[in-house]
């Protein structure tokens, strides 16, 4: 934990930025300016968000067969309201010009097109429908208990793994 | 106090869960000016245990750390919600899903994943290798070769009206009715 402030103050060339430019919805790129136990509000906000994501069943390998057959509204909903609710937020921290708790501005970098998004998000799909879970609900999978799920969530490793080692020769 | 409790074990309504993890969006960048995502951890350990001189993976993850304390809370969530929220009841299902998955031999409905599909000895089998390792892959390729997942691409894209990510949302759910209703049914008679 002590080394995320090291290390953003060592750093003194700023690699991210190259990482940043290939690929923008990934690096967030903030620096890490505040103690480091700060980052526990993190860990607070997965726990609650991992709590919703099993109550809501979400993480349901069967309601997501639902959804991919039109047979249940139940995760269109969940989806669709989340959307809703996240797009007047944005809205409002852009009107009202809403600071961080550090009063920083917010800054939501924008995401570039690229084919990417048509062959990849294709191939997401594919995962989705198969282990019925997208990455969030993985990890929640795995922490109810279902420990058979950490095979599938290492092969989701290996598959960012081979994407990356394989990014330069796939159409973008 | 029960009264709550039982409440809360219950399956929570769309518009209860929907909404809540909307808020992620906003609580995320007030409390740290953090863009809501997930799959980006999985980059992320991949930059920390294994970059191999990937120039993807060449990154200080470091600074990315949040991402993974995010995720891990989302197990510890999964813990939480085992150990003191269960719901003793069997999943509600579609009763048109019901007959395809009997078909299947699926009469496990005791929790949210069918036991009688992913289990360790499954693995072993071809219809479990298939579902659980080439799936997993798909999620981890797919994610990253998109950008993004479902709170990436369609919760925070679609809030802060990019449209890369509304392209991105329309082929996760394209892939996800071509597998669903095309493939996945010969998947599952192996």
């Amino acid at each position: 934990m002590s080394t995320v402030k090291d290390t953003s103050e060592k750093t003194t060339v700023n690699t991210d930025f190259e990482t940043r430019s290939l690929d923008a919805q990934c690096v967030n790129n903030m620096e890490e300016t505040q103690p480091s136990w700060h980052l526990v509000k993190y860990v607070l906000m997965g726990i609650l968000f991992g709590i919703i994501l099993v109550k809501s069943e979400v993480v349901s390998w069967f309601r997501i067969q639902e959804m991919f057959r039109l047979q249940s509204f139940h995760m269109f909903g969940v989806i669709g309201s989340a959307v809703v609710v996240g797009m007047i937020s944005v809205l409002l921290i852009k009107k009202l010009g809403i600071k961080t708790i550090y009063g920083e501005k917010i800054v939501i970098p924008d995401k570039t097109f690229n084919k990417g998004q048509i062959y990849g998000g294709l191939l997401f799909g594919f995962g989705w429908a198969m282990t019925g879970a997208c990455p969030g609900p993985l990890f929640a999978q795995l922490g109810s208990g279902f420990t058979v799920i950490s095979i599938t969530i290492l092969s989701a490793i290996a598959g960012t793994w081979v994407y990356g080692y394989l990014r330069d020769k796939l159409p973008s | 106090m029960q009264e709550i409790m039982d409440w809360i074990r219950q399956p929570w309504p769309w518009y209860v869960a929907g909404p809540l993890i909307g808020l992620t969006v906003p609580l995320l960048l007030i409390l740290g000016n953090r863009t809501f995502g997930i799959s980006s951890s999985l980059r992320h350990v991949c930059a920390a245990c294994i970059p191999a001189n990937v120039s993807f993976f060449k990154y200080d993850w470091k600074k990315e750390s949040w991402n993974l304390l995010f995720v891990s809370g989302v197990l510890l969530g999964g813990v939480v919600t085992a150990l003191f929220l269960d719901d003793p009841n069997p999943v509600q299902v579609a009763p048109a899903l019901l007959e395809e998955l009997s078909g299947y031999g699926i009469t496990d409905y005791s929790s949210l994943v069918p036991a009688d599909v992913f289990n360790w000895p499954a693995l072993l089998t071809l219809r479990g290798f298939i579902l659980m390792v080439v799936g997993g892959f798909l999620v981890g390729f797919g994610t990253r070769y998109a950008g993004g997942c479902t709170s990436g691409h369609a919760i925070m894209g679609l809030s802060s009206l990019q449209w890369p990510s509304l392209v991105a949302t329309c082929s996760f759910m394209a892939g996800g009715f071509i597998m669903a209703n095309l493939i996945l049914p010969i998947i599952m008679k192996l």
